[in-house]
């Protein structure tokens, strides 16, 4: 690790001041992920700008229905949080499928959407990567790439974003609130992270210094039915394989509002639009639903050694979908 | 050392720090790289908390930061001035009196370790888990629509603690003995005490 500076941060106008004032700047939040890849060698930050006591640290009802989530907030509080658990169980699921008790206590909301990949090649900077020294080539496309991804790959990199949060994120059409040197403007988190076309070393559409502020939920009634499925190696603390995250609502026996996300299979959480068009307007059978699965998974372009997420995926979407259909999914 | 963020200060990599640990203040110049760990460890001869993978991914590290259980390993020391920390050495009994902490009577009661070197990481784990479950946390094992590990009855209390919630709750300390029926079952035992 290279010596860094530290700087603790006591506004939103104060970070974005620091940042914009030390060279290599880094925002620190939990820190969970960016001190890991400072001691792998992957990160080297000229100065942290500290933005964990920021006072963005609370989950707000908005007047017009919704919610509001500080960019500090705490994975494990944002799991545990009563509104949110009633009424966007998929978003309380998947965080208290992230990581570990530990982990979930220090993880930030900002700090989550912006984890980096866990490509082992992109870890070690002894191995080629175009994410980590663009131009250097892949090295898990002709090597190992049994967890990478299925869908929306490029020649120049496989890797998939690991984290849970996002997938509920963006099942939900949550957006991200982002503070820069020109204002504040906001993205949807189904847009926020890219594919990695030529450029997989840009993960996100965030510019240098801007700052995540917050992410905002919209409106759902209490008891929306939602749920989030993640299969992995182990039964806990792994990342996923493959995940889904759904919100179906059914009313007069078809469905009435749909959002569909995967995990574990793109560069970013894949927003399953086409299952969604699929599905709305639709009974929800079982046969409908696995129609719609179907249609989102026919685009898979699996690599030599990982074809099984595609039926992993396609089960577990089956299962979460039909689950949240409940009798109207029985012929 | 006060931290401002005017942005025009040159850049130092080390600073004044004051740790609290199990109720006693330390100041102490930090590089910037120091873990909480390491300063634990290193700094102030408190060795209980252990390096397993230096990496979040292990657990052996954890300690409490504001009663909360974190992994030291990957928190920056500088980050963590005026807050509470608490270690494995700071659980027993504060009056001198050796008291043990219930978690730790019932790991000796239940024998719930072989080599050890995890049992400081899965005490101040378990500790912050009795904590999460008595104020409601619910687990990714826990079923959505009761609420609480203990379904609507009794929202909250540690009497939910199933063996697969202590599994699910306790995942992130690994234990290369294999000692975790026993973990379990200490856990599950002061669970049920603190209910009583
Ligand atoms: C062993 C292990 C297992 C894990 N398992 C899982 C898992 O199963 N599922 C999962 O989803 N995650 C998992 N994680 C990842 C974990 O969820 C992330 O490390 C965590 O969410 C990152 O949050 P943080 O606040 O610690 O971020 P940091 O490490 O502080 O920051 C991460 C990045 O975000 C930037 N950043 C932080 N906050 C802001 C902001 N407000 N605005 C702009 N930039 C910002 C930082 O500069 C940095 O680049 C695991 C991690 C470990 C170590
Ligand atoms: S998949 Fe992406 S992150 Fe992994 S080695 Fe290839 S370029 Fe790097
Ligand atoms: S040493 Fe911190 S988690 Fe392993
Ligand atoms: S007792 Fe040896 S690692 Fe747990």
């Amino acid at each position: 690790m290279r010596p860094v500076g530290y700087v603790r941060a006591r506004s939103v106008e104060e970070a974005a001041a620091a940042h914009a004032g030390h060279p290599g700047a880094r925002y620190l939040a939990g820190g969970t992920n960016l001190v890991d890849l400072m001691k792998l060698g992957v990160e080297s930050p000229g100065t942290l700008v500290d933005v964990s006591r920021l006072p963005l640290d609370t989950v707000e009802p908005l007047p017009g229905g919704g919610l509001r989530i500080g960019a500090t907030v705490r994975n494990s509080d944002l799991a545990a949080h009563p509104l949110v658990r009633a009424s966007y169980p998929v978003l309380s699921q998947a965080l208290l499928a992230g990581a570990s008790g530990q982990l979930r206590n220090i993880a930030t909301t900002g700090g989550n959407l912006l984890q980096r990949t866990r490509c082992p090649y992109f870890q070690d900077p002894a191995k080629p990567c175009n994410k980590r020294e663009p131009g250097t080539g892949c090295g898990a496309r002709e090597g190992g790439h049994r967890d990478h991804a299925v869908l929306g790959h490029s020649p120049s990199c496989i890797a998939t974003h690991p984290s849970d949060m996002a997938v509920a994120l963006a099942a939900l059409g949550a957006t991200v609130e982002l503070h820069g040197a020109d204002g504040a403007r906001t993205v949807p988190v189904g847009q926020f992270h890219r594919l990695p076309g030529d450029h997989p070393e840009r993960d996100t559409v965030i510019g240098p210094g801007e700052l995540i502020t917050a992410v905002v939920l919209p409106e759902a009634p209490a008891g929306l039915p939602s749920a989030y499925r993640k299969a992995r190696d182990r039964a806990s603390y792994a990342f996923a394989l493959a995940s889904v995250a759904a919100v179906l609502e059914v009313a007069d026996g078809v469905v009435r509002q749909v959002g569909i996300a995967f995990g574990g299979l793109a560069h970013r959480p894949w927003r399953a639009e086409r299952a969604e068009a699929a599905l709305l307007g639709a009974a929800p059978t079982g046969e409908n639903i696995a129609r719609a699965v179907d249609a989102e998974l026919d685009r898979a372009e699996p690599l030599r050694d990982n074809a099984f997420k595609v039926p992993l995926a396609r089960n577990l979407a089956r299962r979460v979908l039909t689950g949240l259909a409940g009798p109207a999914a029985r012929p | 050392m006060q931290h401002t963020a005017t942005g025009t200060e040159p850049v130092t990599t080390a600073s004044g720090v004051t740790l609290r640990v199990n109720g006693t203040a330390h100041t102490l110049d930090v590089d910037h790289r120091t873990t909480l760990l390491d300063a634990l460890r290193e700094r102030l001869g408190l060795t209980g908390a252990k390096k397993g993978c230096d990496h979040g991914q292990c657990g052996a590290c954890t300690v409490l930061v504001d009663g909360r259980r974190a992994n030291s390993c990957l928190l920056l020391a500088v980050a963590q001035d005026g807050t509470e920390i608490t270690t494995v050495e700071g659980l027993a009994g504060d009056a001198g009196d050796g008291e043990l902490h219930p978690l730790q009577r019932a790991f000796l009661d239940r024998d719930a370790f072989q080599c050890g070197y995890c049992t400081p990481g899965q005490l101040c784990s378990a500790v912050g888990l009795l904590a999460e479950a008595a104020a409601g946390h619910p687990s990714y094992v826990t079923p959505p629509d009761t609420g609480s590990p203990d379904g609507p009855a009794s929202p909250g209390g540690p009497a939910g603690l199933t063996p697969a919630e202590i599994r699910e709750r306790l995942s992130g300390n690994l234990c290369r003995c294999g000692a975790y029926p026993r973990i379990v079952e200490a856990v599950a035992d002061t669970a049920a005490e603190a209910a009583r």
